[in-house]
């Protein structure tokens, strides 16, 4: 039984580990640019995971071969432990974790200590179940007003814009989020109802949109194409498909659609996801 | 009470014989005071244990639901229609079914199941034993504990059925966050409504009875303690449940607070966790100055020592069968009960790693991140002195053994991807996917449930007088190990993909076509697969389990009073033991718990009762002196 065991926990061991090297599961390559160090960290981190894991089940699995009863008369070794082999484990264990945790501060520090940088586009974010809204400010730059008496689902107002305010003729809502590959951009996360969670995989970022927060957030996205983008924080029966897109598009093609006005802001969108498909 | 203490700390040479009028309560005659309203904490015990199982059964038939609906989201299944009405058109579970089945399973299998079996169970039965006392210190509310638990479940079931219209039971996960869960209802939520009044009123009575437990087995352990039995000599299952105690009685009455502040905001109109300014899309809805934050604060500050709750006492019992069964002491006693408190007290400081993306101060994050990846620490130690007692042993692979065995492992496995989800910057990924679902599954669900196991099977004998089958015991361990594992290390690879948690479906069918709603996931199709067929495979092996629970208990081989050659006082009395668990005789304690394989001793076990003069006579030396390492001192603190 004890060599039954152990053989057991070896091949799990092998099986698991190979689950993560054989790279058949992984990230979608990373379109942002704290990307590859985020994925550094997380290779540390399951680098260590994995040794300390084979470490531990090796030991235990060689434990139970070599230390099952086989009958004999002799007895087990009387011992009560050993204080110095404790103190050298807890030191080691105590040094390995710090030293993860010091290291994954990192990416952290990064994107939340630092505000968004002075040439971020600004984009205003309010969930609702189930759905996405981008709201732009134009080619003035500023948002139009806002408030919750004039959201009206029915004339498709989600966001409640004033629309006698001078600063929101131009405005743009869409439910696609649009930025530009290689600039900052600054999401203002806001949710209507109740709590919803934007995440782009391949953009390594996720982060919750709160009812009654306006929660500042920036990354920069460094790489043109179309990207999933899904609810993740528990929002009600349709949370599974409040999904979305976003959009990474060259200088150009950016300047010229965030030019445009809402009618043909979402004309054009719809031809650019004709012309980038979503690809991993 | 007061009686119990002059026993125990005024009769220096009556250690074997019993004052009269001790007895709080003589042993009850009739079927409902011995059965069923007993202060009997054996009867108990068993009353918690039972259930849990009914618990367990439920929740683990309502997770073989959940992956029916994740592998095959568009077919009907027979019977569900009928139990479940609307939730379940035509069979087919719903969006909202599953999330009420995500809901109930969580909150089931946390606080019926992984609360109430290895504390309210096995720790109500034995603690008293192991300590030497003849019952709880309060008999009443214990009684009682038990029967607001009981009062609890029965809520909580209610909640499933309870919405009327719309069928299902609360659908905002076993978190509750609001607003979902305080104005779902408003929003038009199914079972939002009365689902979700009677969900948060069952864990309101869940903490009221957990509390009473807390108390009880505190005062129990401190006050009823037999002669010679101090602290450092007590099995780790007694400090476990010490331990777990303590935060029970810390943390439950926080989440009582905000369970209360919920129902108002949720039926009378405050607004606790609700902001102003949200819409249903058509008009304001009338709340304002709440934060859902808060809630998330409160709810982790238990919730977060709650996950200790459930592992804690599968710990003691893994220390407390490994040392058993490899006839070895425990390595490094006194670092195992340190590192217990260490793991019970860092556990209240770092419920902010359930946070990182809340929308709390990221500069909060950091100091959370690093004070969780030092709770790796004490865990760290725990493993490394499990694999010290079994180093050097004369292992016996009993089913006990095999069970906390398996417990190691999956702690090790479960619990060190806390690593990985203990910092905030790989949450951005990692947060509210599969791999959170792996990891906090292996380490206090499976875990922890393996650590009960462990126990039933070490400890069905004494309760029951009879052993479980061992062959058949054999047959449940193989295909359960196996099969956790098979479900739970691909669940981690899905994480990494990217798979969002509590999704009832990741694909649907579009023009006849089976689409992937997300096509980050295609890749995980195979996993899914694997992953539910495992789980129906190692959920219908269960079934062994049960039933040779249940048959053992008539059908059994009969059991001796110490089937395992074990050293603690649960050994020394009778099987099972009698209403007052000693006959009268209330033992006195010479050594510490875990005396196996002792030099020149006649048998490799030395019971704690044992005193040191007929351990030397049967060495025939005539004298204790050289058994001075047989008291229990570990070597350590000198």
């Amino acid at each position: 039984m004890g060599r039954a065991l152990a053989v057991f926990l070896f091949v799990m061991t092998g099986l698991s580990l190979w689950m993560f090297l054989s790279g058949k599961w992984w990230f979608p390559q990373s379109i942002s640019e704290h990307g590859p160090a985020y994925d550094r960290q997380f290779l540390l981190t399951i680098v260590v995971v994995g040794v300390a894991f084979a470490a531990a089940q090796l030991a235990l699995g060689y434990a139970v071969w070599r230390f099952r009863d086989t009958g004999g008369r002799e007895r087990a070794v009387y011992s009560h432990g050993n204080n110095r082999m404790e103190m050298l484990w807890t030191a080691i264990t105590a040094f390995i974790f710090i030293t993860v945790a010091i290291l994954g501060q990192r990416v952290w520090a990064g994107l939340h200590f630092e505000p968004a940088p002075a040439d971020s586009a600004r984009v205003r974010v309010l969930a609702q179940q189930f759905q996405w809204n981008f709201h732009y400010p134009g080619s003035d730059a500023k948002f139009g007003q806002t408030s919750p008496e004039k959201i009206s689902d029915e004339s498709l107002n989600y966001i409640g814009l004033d629309e006698t305010d001078a600063a929101s003729k131009d405005d743009a809502v869409s439910s696609t989020l649009v930025t530009q590959v290689n600039r900052p951009v600054e999401l203002i996360l806001m949710a209507r109802d109740v709590t919803h969670a934007f995440w782009v995989p391949p953009l390594r970022f996720k982060q919750d949109a709160v009812p009654g927060l306006e929660i500042p957030v920036h990354f920069k996205p460094n790489k043109v194409g179309r990207y999933e983008i899904a609810c993740a924080e528990l929002c009600g029966q349709q949370h599974y498909k409040m999904k979305s897109f976003m959009l990474v598009l060259p200088a150009d093609e950016y300047a010229a659609l965030t030019a445009l006005p809402q009618a043909q802001f979402q004309t054009r969108v719809a031809e650019l996801y004709k012309k980038y498909p979503v690809i991993y | 009470m007061a009686d119990a203490e002059v026993r125990h700390e005024d009769q220096p040479d009556a250690g074997h014989e019993h004052a009269p009028g001790v007895h709080h309560h003589g042993p009850p005659t009739g079927f409902i005071r011995k059965y069923i309203f007993s202060i009997d904490h054996k009867v108990i015990g068993i009353q918690y244990l039972l259930l849990a199982l009914f618990s367990v059964f439920i929740g683990l038939v309502m997770s073989v639901l959940m992956r029916l609906k994740l592998t095959w989201p568009e077919q009907g299944w027979p019977g569900l229609a009928t139990l479940f009405g609307e939730g379940a058109p035509g069979g087919v579970i719903s969006p909202e079914l599953y999330l009420s089945l995500v809901t109930m399973h969580g909150t089931i299998m946390v606080f019926f199941v992984l609360t109430t079996a290895p504390q309210g169970g096995f720790g109500n039965y034995f603690l008293p034993i192991q300590v030497g006392a003849e019952d709880m210190a309060f008999p009443v509310l214990n009684m009682l504990s038990f029967w607001v638990t009981f009062i609890g479940l029965l809520v909580l079931l209610a909640a499933i059925f309870a919405a009327g219209s719309t069928v299902v039971g609360p659908t905002g996960g076993w978190t509750g966050y609001p607003p979902l869960s305080a104005i779902g209802h408003l929003l038009n939520v199914p079972g939002q409504d009365w689902g979700l009044n009677l969900w948060v009123t069952s864990i309101a009575i869940f903490c009221v009875a957990s509390l009473l437990g807390a108390l009880n087995f505190i005062t129990t352990l401190l006050n009823l303690r037999t002669r010679g039995m101090s602290l450092m000599r007590m099995p780790l299952t007694c400090w476990s449940w010490f331990t777990t105690a303590i935060l029970a009685l810390l943390s439950f009455p926080v989440l009582l607070a905000a369970g209360i502040l919920l129902l108002l905001d949720h039926n009378a109109g405050t607004s606790f966790f609700v902001p102003g300014g949200l819409s249903n899309g058509t008009t304001v809805i009338p709340h304002q100055g709440g934060s859902p934050i808060l809630w998330q604060h409160l709810f982790w500050f238990f919730g977060h020592p709650e996950v200790y709750i459930a592992i804690l006492p599968g710990m003691g019992a893994t220390s407390h069968i490994l040392s058993t069964f490899a006839r070895k002491p425990v390595f490094g006693y006194r670092a195992m009960v340190f590192a217990m408190f260490a793991i019970g007290l860092l556990g209240f400081f770092v419920w902010g790693h359930h946070m990182f993306l809340s929308g709390m101060s990221p500069y909060t994050g950091m100091a959370f991140s690093v004070l969780t990846l030092s709770i790796g620490v004490p865990s760290a130690i725990k493993t490394f002195n499990w694999l010290g007692t079994l180093w050097g042993g004369r292992i016996r692979f009993t089913t006990p053994m095999l069970f906390a065995i398996g417990f190691v492992s999956l702690f090790v496995a479960g619990g060190i991807t806390g690593l990985v989800l203990g910092q905030s910057s790989l949450d951005l990924s990692m947060h509210d996917t599969y791999f959170v679902l792996a990891h906090f599954h292996l380490v206090m669900g499976v875990a922890a449930i393996f650590g009960m196991f462990a126990g039933t099977y070490f400890w069905f004998p004494k309760m029951f007088g009879r052993m479980m089958s061992e062959r058949w015991g054999k047959i449940h361990f193989w295909p359960t190990l196996i099969g956790v594992y098979c479900i739970f290390i691909p669940m981690h690879s899905m994480g990494i993909v990217g798979m969002p948690r509590r999704y009832s479906q990741f694909t649907e069918t579009v023009g006849g076509n089976r689409e992937h709603i997300y096509k980050f996931l295609t890749s995980t199709d195979p996993l899914v697969m694997f992953v539910t067929v495992a789980a129906i495979v190692t959920a219908v092996v269960q079934v062994i389990f049960f039933w040779n629970f249940f048959y053992s208990m008539f059908k059994g081989e009969k059991a001796s009073d110490n089937p395992w050659e074990a050293t603690t006082l649960e050994w020394v009395t009778a099987t099972p033991p009698p209403h007052d668990n000693f006959g009268g005789k209330v033992p006195t304690v010479y050594r510490g718990a875990y005396e196996y394989s002792v030099p020149g001793a006649p048998e490799d076990y030395v019971m704690q009762t044992t005193p040191d003069e007929a351990l030397a006579n049967a060495d025939g030396n005539g004298h204790g002196g050289g058994y001075g390492k047989a008291n229990g001192d570990d070597g350590h603190g000198r």
